[in-house]
């Protein structure tokens, strides 16, 4: 195999990831993450940290300030809240995604749809599980990005989740600028259009 | 005005010498008893009664403060001259752990933009603060604040000991003292300063005539820290610093009851204030 500019590329990681599942890697400098969203319209949920000081982290405002849009696209470059550079989206075959809807929570989905969904699966068991296996906890929750979701804002600020722009098969494509600590939960979601009401498998490849 | 140098010579002059400074006063300071503070009224026009005052406070331009107040506390900033920006995290006084979320705050609400109605949800699906009262109307809840990478970008420089303190160190400094740290630290709102986003996605500030005076008054639904910088809105599109006096003042009243129009003006809220009475029927405060 050989990457975009004719390297060869090494795969160090690739993994099938089951629906509703937690997961986190770390990350090389210079290395590949590739997410594929296999059956289509499928929110993955995602955290990066510094791997080497997990203080540092992730931060949508940073990111979406520095690129005066709240949108990800090609090119985006994923900032933490220090605002240095921690990851670039170097190809995407779904043309955004979001970063200001936040991860779903049993206590948030208890205020949206009502008392009946406070025990069902979401991302932020997801990620707190995550974290248990590395020592790290509530604290480190903070803003994430949502790949393959959709959160329009209208003109007289509506905000939602809406029905999503992927399909089956798509990827993104990210390089790592420092060795972070990628955490992902893949949305279990069923009570909006994020997953198509029916959580799904995604690909996982990170190369060199 | 002083010439000659001060007599600091030896420990009794040197205590002279620092007792005589008690009586200045600075442009942004707190009064301290609140009690003191002087012109404070409600909505109505009416005086606060003194000894309701819990907080009153003047933060000058890149400085911060930060409280604990209690459930059922008005917190009132004041953009004084028209040109604040007042950076703000919130969360449980009790279990610090929960906090502010903003993504929560824009999305159960269904709207990203805050104001009168608007309530600050915790990461815990409960009420925070309930904006009860908005005169500004430009406020922000999508860009953060400044770290000191930015100012120094845009500034030239970003330290806190310098000529432009940046908010996130800002926030560092005031968590310390109630024994948090910077992995508390997470996205914050900004009052009086607002942001627009498009049909593309891209982010507008709002540039709206200066309103000396103009204040955005909050309800505490439980005990809460509050912490709170001045600094320029991450979107200023002036190259200079610019950030004017923030006043806070909070006094004591009630949280929300089942009486009010906020508790049942959506599903959402009247949801985030059920569960927010759940924890303080659960952990004692009644109150």
């Amino acid at each position: 195999m050989s990457g975009t500019n004719g390297s060869p590329i090494t795969v160090l990681h690739d993994e099938e990831l089951e629906a509703r599942a937690p997961w986190a890697h770390v990350i090389e400098a210079g290395c590949t993450l590739r997410i594929v969203d296999l059956e289509g319209n499928q929110a993955l949920d995602c955290i990066f940290y510094n791997a080497d000081d997990p203080g540092e982290r992730y931060s949508a405002p940073d990111t979406i300030v520095a690129q005066q849009n709240i949108f990800l696209v090609a090119g985006s470059q994923l900032l933490s809240n220090e605002g240095r550079p921690m990851m670039t989206i170097t190809a995407t075959e779904c043309e955004r995604h979001d970063t200001i809807g936040g991860a779903c929570s049993r206590e948030s989905n208890a205020l949206r749809y009502g008392f009946h969904t406070r025990h069902e699966h979401a991302c932020v068991d997801n990620f707190l599980l995550a974290h248990s296996w590395r020592g790290m906890g509530k604290r480190d929750m903070t803003s994430n990005v949502n790949w393959f979701m959709n959160v329009p804002v209208e003109a007289d600020g509506t905000l939602g989740i809406v029905d999503g722009i992927s399909a089956p098969g798509l990827s993104v494509e990210l390089r790592a600028h420092m060795r972070v600590l990628a955490v992902i939960s893949n949305c279990p979601q069923i009570n909006n259009p994020c997953n198509g009401f029916d959580p799904t498998p995604i690909r996982l490849v990170i190369s060199r | 005005m002083e010439s000659a140098a001060p007599d600091t010579s030896t420990t009794l002059a040197a205590r002279e010498h620092a007792r005589a400074q008690g009586v200045r006063r600075a442009e942004h300071q707190p009064t301290v008893p609140a009690r003191d503070a002087i012109g404070v009224v409600d909505r109505a026009g009416v005086a606060i009664a003194p000894e309701r005052m819990l907080w009153d406070d003047v933060v000058g331009p890149g400085g911060e403060s930060s409280q604990v107040l209690p459930r059922g506390a008005v917190i009132r900033f004041t953009d004084v001259d028209g040109d604040a920006c007042a950076n703000l995290l919130v969360y449980n006084a009790a279990q610090p752990l929960e906090r502010l979320n903003v993504a929560d705050t824009v999305k159960v609400q269904w709207r990203a933009y805050l104001g009168a109605g608007s309530l600050l949800l915790s990461d815990m699906g409960r009420v925070l603060l309930s904006i009860v009262a908005d005169t500004s109307g430009t406020h922000d809840a999508l860009c953060g604040a400044s770290n000191r990478t930015r100012n120094e970008e845009k500034y030239g420089s970003g330290a806190v000991h310098g000529d432009h303190p940046n908010a996130r160190d800002r926030f560092a400094v005031a968590l310390a003292k109630h024994g948090l740290g910077r992995r508390d630290i997470v996205p914050n709102v900004n009052l009086f300063k607002g942001v627009t986003v498009d049909g593309e996605g891209r982010l507008h500030a709002q540039e709206a005539e200066p309103r000396p005076g103009a204040y955005v008054e909050l309800r505490a639904e439980m005990a809460v820290l509050v912490v709170v910088a001045n600094t320029p809105h991450v979107l200023d599109p002036r190259p200079g610093y610019h950030v004017t006096p923030l006043r806070i003042s909070a006094w004591s009243d009630r949280a929300t009851t089942r009486d009010d129009p906020m508790w049942a003006a959506t599903p959402e809220g009247e949801r985030a204030y059920l569960q927010t009475e759940e924890l303080l029927a659960t952990t004692g405060d009644r109150s």
